[in-house]
């Protein structure tokens, strides 16, 4: 989330948004699920915690936008008029 | 509409998915106001500033039309008919948003037009221009408004909020992030969106597996309840259409849902379309319904297998397919009520948090494409011209504050007299039928002259129109989705027919100013996307990402047919 002068729209990095997001939402549930999900919950869903395994994927998911964006960072072209997501446009392979 | 009937659904929410709700409203606004940065003209302000990557605007194209109606109707689908679902996303879908990448893209992003309804006037002037801008417009906040009653009846029913006072978060929420980014926030906020709903509806399918003993015992007990096997395989769906004879089923399907409703709905809806003219190449603009096709191919694995899922393990549900009349409980209830039966708290909070952010995204799609025809195509063509951008940045501004206001107003409206909004859906579904007619004879046809623009689209919707009071009072028998398909199709044939004939009776629109809005006379060069820096790659070829997502439904068809 640089500053950027330039007025265009690649103001900031929306993958690093996502990875907070995931990584708060993570630490959360796995925290919950190890130790704060009594037995009748787990009965809930066929003997399945499923709030420690959604927190282990969503932890995953966060690292995974993490590496993304630290891998292929936006580029800010040196002369500052037009900001792009350069190189950000990988689709997802 | 009645989204949810009034059984007692009322989620045991604590404090800690209270705090997980409130996390990602934070992190909603945060995107807002960091969005708001980048915002110095008009363009920036309804149009990104024609900007983003074709991921982001990939999964926004989705994500916009992951609203309410589309989440529960599906998965209430899935829990009444099964599998025959798909449909509304293989052959729904699928094949539309490729098209609307490969063959249409070119003349709308490379013509340079900031909206589809401009797209007419540079093609057929005034008149067919006047009849989209402001059926689009009036569409726009009207179901905004639908939207978000949808959204305050689900706060009321899973956590108590009154409605009065839920339809004014809501709409507060999102007009506070789309005033201050424009369309950047809420193309980024539809990317969020995206994740967090399938974090919420990925586990709940995880877990409705576990409970069922897997896929097997998932067919297992559909087989043996009410709906039988057939709700197991996709094809011929005679359930789903209304329709007997299983070869004219498959047609009905193929036709009306796959041909004519889809290519309308996806290809000339601005909601959706205004997605990939915010891309930030030609190329990026026609991997965008591609990109976005791709997720749109898979998610019925989250959305529709929890209403199965939901029909076989939730007693209400089960006692409403047996036939049980009375229980207070609907179909749409299929995924709140899976949710209560199996996720524990905390994974309960994220599950509620996606099923508002699909909502919201609904209403912020609804909300950010009307500012876009009001300011463009309503206020600078017809009431004042030629003011400087800053000018209009205001207006944009402010007419996102008054859709807003008007939604709130719909809103308060549909709490009083819920049946009006099923009036007011099918109504603005008669605009949209006949107008991929008028765009593919347009774009293909240049002898097509500007009264049949405008002639064959009013045209057209009275023919669907036609059909639907036809239906209504009995005239035309046809149960199930029958009246819709047939009257899309009605409404495409009409266009067709009086826009040729009237061509014939009419003066051509001058060559000279149809380049880059007509096939034949755009040059080749214009309608090709660049293959240098960032659209470099094979990987980043439209046709080749197309291809892939075909053969992909092709597939799936065939496992599940």
């Amino acid at each position: 989330m640089s500053e950027q002068k330039s007025h265009s729209a690649g103001l900031f990095d929306l993958r690093l948004v996502i990875a907070m997001l995931f990584a708060v939402y993570g630490v959360v549930l796995v925290v919950v699920g190890a130790w704060f999900t009594d037995e009748t919950e787990l009965a809930k869903a066929g003997d399945m915690n499923i709030n420690l395994w959604s927190g282990i994927g969503m932890a995953l998911l966060s690292a995974l936008f993490a590496v993304w964006a630290k891998l292929r960072p936006v580029v800010v072209p040196p002369d500052g008029t037009k900001a792009s997501d350069v190189d950000s446009d990988a689709t997802g392979h | 509409m009645t989204v949810l009937a009034d059984a007692d659904l009322r989620l045991d929410a604590t404090p800690l998915d209270y705090a997980l709700l409130v996390i990602y409203f934070v992190v909603v606004l945060g995107i807002g106001v960091l969005a708001r940065r980048s915002v110095s003209t008009s363009l920036d302000f309804l149009l990104s500033g024609r900007s983003l990557p074709a991921w982001v605007t990939g999964l926004a194209f989705i994500s916009a039309n992951l609203g309410a109606i589309e989440l529960l109707g599906m998965a209430a689908n899935g829990a009444q008919y099964g599998l025959p679902t798909v449909h509304y996303y293989w052959i729904g879908a699928i094949p539309a948003m490729v098209f609307l990448g490969l063959v249409m893209m070119p003349f709308y992003y490379g013509s340079k037009v900031r909206s589809v309804p401009e797209f007419l006037r540079r093609r057929f002037g005034t008149g067919a221009h006047l009849v989209n801008a402001l059926s689009f417009a009036a569409a726009q906040v009207l179901i905004a408004g639908v939207n978000l009653y949808a959204l305050a009846l689900l706060l009321n029913l899973l956590l108590g909020w009154p409605i009065p006072l839920s339809i004014v978060i809501a709409a507060v929420i999102v007009l506070a992030y789309t005033t201050l980014g424009g369309l950047s926030a809420a193309i980024y906020n539809e990317v969020l969106q995206f994740f967090v709903i399938v974090a919420a509806l990925l586990p709940l399918t995880i877990a409705g597996l576990s409970k069922v003993g897997g896929w097997d015992g998932l067919k297992e007990k559909i087989t043996a309840g009410p709906g039988g096997a057939d709700q197991l395989s996709a094809y011929p769906a005679t359930e789903l259409t209304g329709i007997q004879n299983p070869v004219l089923s498959v047609i009905g399907i193929v036709f009306g849902l796959g041909f004519v409703l889809s290519f309308g709905y996806w290809t000339t809806n601005f909601a959706e379309v205004q997605r990939a003219l915010s891309a930030k190449s030609m190329s990026a603009a026609r991997r965008t319904p591609i990109i976005g096709a791709y997720p749109k191919a898979l998610i019925p694995a989250v959305i529709i297998v929890p209403g199965m899922i939901a029909a076989v393990v939730v007693p209400q549900m089960q006692e409403l397919k047996a036939g049980a009349t009375g229980g207070g409980v609907e179909y749409n209830d299929a995924l709140p009520l899976l949710m209560r039966e199996l996720l524990p708290n905390g994974m309960l909070g994220i599950a509620i948090t996606g099923l508002l952010a699909s909502f919201m995204a609904g209403v912020a799609a609804n909300v950010s494409s009307f500012n876009t025809v009001f300011t463009y195509d309503l206020w600078q063509d017809y009431v004042k011209k030629d003011k400087p951008d800053e000018y209009y940045l205001r207006v944009g501004r402010l007419a996102t504050v008054g859709g807003t206001v008007i939604a709130i107003g719909t809103a308060f409206i549909a709490s009083g007299y819920g049946n009006i909004m099923d009036y007011i859906q099918a109504l603005f579904s008669f605009f949209n039928a006949p107008l991929f007619a008028t765009f593919i004879l347009g774009m293909f046809w240049k002898r097509m002259s500007a009264a049949a623009g405008w002639a064959g689209l009013v045209a057209g919707t009275f023919g669907a129109v036609a059909i639907f009071l036809l239906a209504e009072v009995g005239v035309i028998d046809l149960p199930g989705q029958g009246a819709s398909f047939v009257g899309a199709g009605v409404a495409f044939v009409v266009d067709i027919l009086v826009s040729v004939v009237v061509t014939l009776f009419t003066k051509p629109v001058p060559e000279e100013r149809l380049g880059g809005l007509v096939y034949s006379l755009t040059p080749k060069a214009d309608r090709q996307h660049s293959t240098t820096g960032d659209d470099a790659g094979w990987y980043r070829s439209p046709a080749l990402l197309g291809g892939g997502v075909l053969v992909l439904t092709v597939v799936l068809n065939i496992v599940f047919g």
